[in-house]
């Protein structure tokens, strides 16, 4: 009787939930809709102007016209290359930095002022010396994606390298380790968390860089399509390249959070 | 000859207002196989000694001695056991017994087996390729302790290791302790503020005084009580009496204590 009960309550609660989430997405999808639809409706009726804000119609007309002749796909590959080169080697980057100065308080000490300046810096603003100093192409814009979060990452994770809890080295020391194997053993592995997170925030971090990256210099790539559309007064295709970007840099974000939760089992 | 010798141990711990002297002329001589207890007051240094003989941070005077050789010449394995298991959350239990020999680049299949045998020694089955956030405080308290057996050291530090357990865990893991020290014959050194803990393990206590660290008074315990099982030696009938002389002895060094610190 009362297990009967018991589970009848269970499977209340469980419809409760699913309810709960149901309205959360209803609520997201007509957000979304309604968005569109009063984008689209303003400008046909020309209450906002359809030359800068274009309609989602003539953005979706646009895209499938450069999905069928296949342009869009070259544009959207470089831009994505850049991309995720720029922040796997910015957050790599960070990290060995990090670990330097983990090796040494000294060092740490004597660097100190130069990585607060250089991250109160806004890295977009050496984007013409960096062009000029690595020529116009990929390989500036990837420096530019990459540069833009190195010195964050860096000091994030010196700073958690710092707040590991030192009773982990000890047990390693009492058995006689040294301070590269308590870095291996300890610190690193209890840093990893805080090294995935900064990932999530270099992605997006990076995308700003690769962009700042293309209006500058280049002939492809996204960025490049918004600052022809801009320079043509054809504002669809601005428009199209942002909302491409937009989904890719959150299905980005995604496959990264995917990886925090494979990787990252049993934290302290 | 003394298997472990203290000789007018002191050290400091500096800052930059000030320095604290955590320890001043520490001298005492531990046997081997001996079971002794440091009590005292929390501030008076009891885990600066253990840290000292642990070779993890340097004393500022005076020589330790490990049979017979300084302590920088010595080689000889040292168990340290902290008042929290530590196990890292990221390795299964088998990797964190085996964290020792893994430091010593000594991995092999005998020592795997070892381990696994020691923790059945313990009471620990099948927790192998388990996490440690799977497993009870208890539990990961025996785990610490297998890892610091593994090594097979031949001194022990123990800085409060039972004091972040349940009561009942306690009394178990003492008396689990207590019978695993006699059988492999380890010397051991246990730092806690448990007066009852301190006489039912140990053969000798060594009790604090603070500001800074010295030693007050050591105490022996009666024969009688050595042998026993922690968890029996307290229903002895020479319990009660030496619990309150060690009572009366701490009380008269917190008040020290306490007077001191006003100043």
């Amino acid at each position: 009787m009362s297990t009967h009960s018991d589970q009848q309550l269970l499977t209340n609660y469980r419809a409760n939930l699913k309810k709960e989430k149901r309205i959360v997405v209803y609520w997201q999808l007509l957000i979304l809709i309604s968005f569109f639809v009063i984008w689209e409706v303003t400008s046909h009726y020309y209450l906002i102007d359809p030359l800068i804000f274009s309609s989602p119609s003539r953005i979706i007309q646009l895209l499938i016209e450069r999905f069928v002749d296949g342009s869009i796909f070259m544009h959207v590959q470089i831009t994505l290359f850049e991309t995720i080169l720029g922040f796997v080697i910015g957050t790599l980057l960070g990290v060995v930095f990090a670990s330097i100065l983990w090796t040494s308080i000294r060092i740490a000490k004597v660097l100190d002022p130069y990585l607060v300046i250089l991250n109160a810096m806004p890295k977009v603003a050496l984007g013409p010396i960096i062009i000029v100093a690595l020529g116009p192409g990929y390989v500036s814009i990837i420096t530019m994606g990459a540069i833009i979060s190195v010195i964050i990452t860096t000091i994030v994770v010196y700073s958690a390298f710092n707040e590991v809890d030192p009773n982990f080295s000890k047990v390693l020391r009492s058995f006689g380790a040294t301070r590269w194997q308590c870095f291996k053993e300890a610190i690193f592995p209890a840093t990893l968390p805080t090294i995935i997170s900064t990932l999530k925030v270099n992605v997006g971090l990076s995308w700003v860089g690769v962009i700042v990256g293309e209006f500058l210099v280049s002939k492809q790539g996204l960025g490049y399509l918004i600052i022809y559309g801009f320079q043509v007064f054809d504002f669809t295709l601005v428009m199209s390249s942002l909302l491409l970007i937009a989904i890719i840099a959150a299905i980005m974000y995604k496959l990264v959070e995917k990886m925090e939760k494979w990787l990252i089992k049993h934290t302290v | 000859m003394s298997f472990l010798t203290l000789e007018n141990v002191s050290h400091l711990y500096f800052s930059k207002q000030n320095y604290t002297k955590a320890l001043s002329n520490i001298s005492f001589s531990v046997k081997e196989g001996e079971f002794i207890s440091i009590l005292g007051p929390s501030g008076c240094g009891k885990t600066t000694i253990l840290s000292v003989i642990a070779g993890i941070i340097q004393q500022t005077k005076g020589k330790v001695h490990l049979k017979g050789k300084p302590l920088d010449q010595s080689t000889m394995a040292i168990g340290y056991m902290l008042q929290q298991d530590y196990l890292f959350p990221w390795k299964t239990i088998i990797d964190n017994v085996l964290l020792g020999p893994k430091i010593t680049k000594q991995n092999d299949e005998e020592l795997k087996q070892k381990a696994i045998d020691l923790l059945e020694t313990v009471g620990l089955e099948d927790v192998a390729l388990k996490y440690p956030d799977s497993l009870s405080g208890g539990m990961r308290q025996r785990v610490a302790l297998v890892r610091t057996l593994i090594t097979n050291p031949e001194i022990l530090l123990l800085d409060e290791p039972f004091s972040a357990l349940d009561y009942m865990t306690k009394l178990t893991l003492e008396d689990l302790v207590f019978a695993l020290l006699r059988d492999y014959q380890k010397t051991a050194i246990l730092v806690t503020h448990d007066i009852a803990e301190a006489i039912s393990m140990s053969d000798r206590l060594i009790i604090m005084d603070t500001n800074p660290g010295t030693i007050a008074q050591i105490i022996e315990i009666p024969i009688e009580l050595r042998n026993e099982r922690p968890f029996l030696v307290r229903r002895h009938p020479k319990y009660q009496k030496i619990f309150d002389k060690v009572w009366h002895e701490l009380n008269k060094y917190e008040q020290n204590f306490d007077q001191k610190g006003s100043v």
